[in-house]
């Protein structure tokens, strides 16, 4: 009977440490969510210029790059993260007020389908905690291949090609939410604000991809 | 051509730079996946495309 009670009553140390890095990693991903979105509120209003978002998407990329895994072990690492989650929102001012002012509802169906499919990839990962590992190796030659791609069409202007290039974000970034979400549940990834940068990254290259397909789709455009 | 066509293109060549030995790491580390691994994953994704033409359609 104590035997029993044991078993029933003792979690193991893992299990409450990957509780606790999901726990974690959620709470700060809702936080840099919506310091991103207060600033890309300010980018919209001030009317930030394309020249302005590229200069503040570069500085993201350098905190990303250079500055986080640095700081990720320490409490420097939240600053830096809400640095770099700020920069990029700035960086959508361009984008969203383009749709905004096309038709609004584009923004909003953008910003619903990005959540939907979010938390719809995370349930699946978290309820049946399978192991996405395998899939890095794919992910990251189709994320080569695919800003390969958006460089070509930079100066080839392809429409055909820009909508491929959405398409393939869009399934690439749901394969980051599983392969993330898989790390941490199998112990891939156990630094919080490094998961939360990695989920930020595929939620916010999601969204421009699913704004700016359903853009490329609207009659309005 | 205009200096923001050269700005985003020098990003995206330093994102490909910085990539090339991650990407080289994880094709030589990662694990294989089982055929039943990768037909759950393709069925995962086929539903994410199937929401997303719902989107298109509904916009």
């Amino acid at each position: 009977m104590n035997q029993y009670s044991n078993a029933v009553t003792s979690i193991p140390a893992s299990a409450l440490a990957t509780n606790k890095l999901i726990r974690n990693s959620y709470l700060l991903l809702s936080m840099t969510l919506l310091f991103s979105g207060a600033a890309a509120a300010v980018g919209v209003f001030m009317h930030v210029s394309q020249g302005v978002a590229l200069i503040s998407n570069i500085a993201a990329i350098a905190l990303l790059w250079f500055v986080l895994p640095r700081t990720a072990n320490s409490a420097m690492g939240i600053p830096v993260l809400f640095g770099i989650t700020g920069l990029f929102g700035l960086g959508l001012g361009p984008l969203l007020n383009h749709y905004l002012s096309v038709n609004p509802s584009i923004v909003m169906t953008a910003l619903g389908g990005t959540g939907a499919i979010f938390l719809g990839l995370s349930a699946y990962a978290l309820t049946t905690r399978k192991d996405f590992s395998f899939l890095a190796g794919f992910l990251m030659v189709g994320l080569f291949v695919v800003i390969g791609a958006a460089l070509l069409n930079i100066f080839l202007a392809i429409p055909a090609l820009f909508l491929a290039v959405n398409v393939a974000v869009i399934m690439i970034m749901s394969g980051f939410i599983l392969f993330q979400t898989s790390s941490m549940i199998n112990g891939g990834e156990t630094n919080y604000i490094m998961a939360t940068a990695g989920l930020f990254l595929s939620i916010l290259n999601l969204f421009t991809a699913l704004l700016q397909l359903l853009g490329a789709f609207n009659n309005n455009d | 051509m205009d200096w923001l066509k050269i700005g985003s293109a020098l990003f995206l060549i330093a994102m490909l730079v910085f990539l090339f030995p991650r990407m080289r790491h994880a094709v030589k580390h990662a694990p294989k996946g089982s055929n039943q691994d990768w037909l759950s994953f393709v069925a995962i994704i086929a539903v994410v495309g199937l929401f997303v033409m719902l989107l298109i359609m509904m916009v």
